[in-house]
């Protein structure tokens, strides 16, 4: 049996069907069009609509903006690794790990395309619905470059 | 709103104070700033405190406890790193409204060795600090300077200069929690921590305090025959730009408060003497020089290759050492950052003294966001 999936982050969507990859979700202002990442929201921060914002599907790919190499963290964290922020078609950035790639600024080129992958990154054991411990896979997206 | 002046400051020497509370350094910074005043805290008709990490406190009020409970209005304020500039600045709004003729602004903080700060590192009870990036403040002011890379084809030893110009310059500043000189080699090969800032480019995280006596022009003719006058304070928030919620963006907060505060005082970027601003990382610095005009877009790499920003130089920046060497209590350094400028317009500064300096500005940045500027003239 394979244990339950949850995604880290609520942007982060796990359809349940084996055949659909998973995605990322933002928040879209009807009025300016604005997107969003992150969490629902009041209101449209650029525009200053104040409603729903319908949720949309980002895409799976985008483009290296910029990063920081971090090598120094918080106890318990690994590095090096590369922290990125990367551009998504949808004109909504998101901050990852940017994987699968030497953490060299020599490596790293601004611009590059990168494409979303996801990954078990931790287990947790919880009691379900029925008191039963159930093993839970944390699931995250990272970006890596993108291959040829 | 009427002109207000700064009549007296005081600052402890920023390091670590384990054995001391926050209320009683914030009392000590106070009393060093009545007695610059020749004041008294009878004379003091509101008190704002800014703290950050004990924000619920009461800490104004536990420095009153310490100096003389005369029952005035007492307030704390928290603005992230701009928490002290934002006490400062509501003591300004006191006096400027009309409503008090003299207050005192106290910024305090202890921090310890507390390390790497902020970021919101959990999403719904999962960390995600190091699996979704970091949002912790070196990765954060990394990115930062790695975007003035890829707009400008700025490099990490432009970026490593202005951490061994501020260390040069806090040898000179006996309030500094370091006061080391460093060379580029030592800067470069220091341990990185979040590229491209190493060691060295990262401020230390320490304790301290800082306080201002401020006036109407009616009162401080009874105090001094040198009053600093406050000749604009400003304070922006983030304005909504493309990446900001992602990647917060320093730059446009600081350009839309530096832009206000220039046409406020009628003072421009070149009628500048000395400017302390926001260096919290050597990144960050850089940045600054152009989000407040100190050279145009662009310039701001071969501005530090010239060294015009060193003490000496047409317009020296962070001469107090910077936050890089004079440490960074979030909650003291937007005080002792006007304690640096009031220092330098009544040309105290020693050793770090920029001659004849007759106007200055403090820039502070507190992400999340807030900027505050005010300028000062003598």
């Amino acid at each position: 049996m394979t244990n339950t999936q949850r995604a880290i982050a609520p942007m982060l969507r796990l359809p349940a069907a084996p055949d659909e990859k998973p995605y990322l979700v933002g928040y879209r202002c009807p009025e300016c069009q604005a997107t969003y990442i992150g969490g629902n929201r009041v209101g449209c921060s650029k525009c200053t609509f104040v409603g729903d914002l319908p949720e949309v599907r980002l895409s799976d790919h985008g483009t290296l903006y910029v990063y920081s190499i971090v090598h120094q963290s918080a106890p318990g964290i690994p590095v090096p690794y590369v922290s990125a922020i990367v551009d998504l078609p949808e004109g909504v950035s998101v901050r990852c790990n940017l994987v699968d790639i030497e953490p060299d600024p020599q490596k790293i080129a601004f611009g590059m395309p990168v494409d979303m992958v996801t990954r078990k990154v931790r287990e947790r054991t919880e009691k379900n619905a029925h008191g039963e411990e159930e093993t839970i896979d944390i699931i995250a997206f990272f970006f890596r470059p993108r291959k040829d | 709103m009427r002109d207000v002046y700064v009549v007296g400051v005081g600052m402890i020497k920023f390091g670590r104070y384990p054995d001391k509370d926050v209320s009683q350094m914030g009392a000590e910074a106070g009393v060093r700033a009545l007695k610059d005043a020749g004041a008294s805290i009878k004379d003091v008709e509101m008190l704002v405190c800014g703290n950050l990490f004990q924000a619920n406190a009461m800490n104004a009020q536990k420095i009153l406890q310490q100096i003389g409970q005369t029952g005035i209005p007492a307030l704390n304020v928290s603005n992230a790193c701009a928490t002290g500039s934002t006490a400062f600045r509501e003591a300004y709004v006191g006096v400027a409204s009309g409503m008090y003729d003299i207050t005192m602004a106290v910024g305090v903080e202890q921090m310890g060795k507390m390390g790497l700060l902020g970021g919101g590192a959990r999403s719904g009870g999962e960390s995600v600090e190091g699996v979704l990036g970091s949002g912790l403040m070196p990765a954060v002011f990394g990115q930062a300077g790695v975007e003035h890379m890829r707009k400008h084809g700025t490099t990490a030893e432009h970026f490593a200069k202005i951490s061994v110009k501020n260390h040069k310059h806090s040898v000179h500043n006996p309030l500094s929690q370091y006061q080391v000189e460093v060379s580029l080699d030592d800067v470069m090969n220091a341990r990185m921590v979040a590229y491209p800032n190493t060691l060295y480019m990262c401020c230390p995280t320490g304790d301290g305090a800082a306080a201002a006596i401020l006036m109407s022009e009616d009162k401080i003719k009874q105090f001094t025959t040198q009053p600093i006058k406050v000749a604009t304070s400003v304070l922006t928030s983030d304005p909504y730009t493309d990446r900001d919620l992602t990647m917060p963006d320093v730059n446009t907060l600081t350009q839309n408060a530096a832009k206000e505060a220039y046409e406020k005082a009628g003072i421009g970027p070149q009628d500048l003497s000395v400017v302390e601003l926001h260096d919290c990382f050597a990144t960050a610095e850089l940045l600054h020089y152009e989000n407040l005009g100190l050279c145009a877009e662009g310039e701001a790499g071969r501005m530090i290759d010239e060294g015009r920003t060193e003490l000496g130089g047409d317009i020296p920046v962070n001469v107090s050492g910077g936050l890089l060497s004079k440490g960074h209590p979030l909650g003291a350094t937007g005080v002792a950052n006007i304690y640096e400028i009031v220092t330098q317009l009544r040309g105290q500064g020693g050793a770090r003294q920029v001659e004849g300096a007759q106007a200055g500005l403090a820039h502070v940045i507190g992400l999340g966001s807030a900027c505050t500027i005010h300028i000062l003239t003598t």
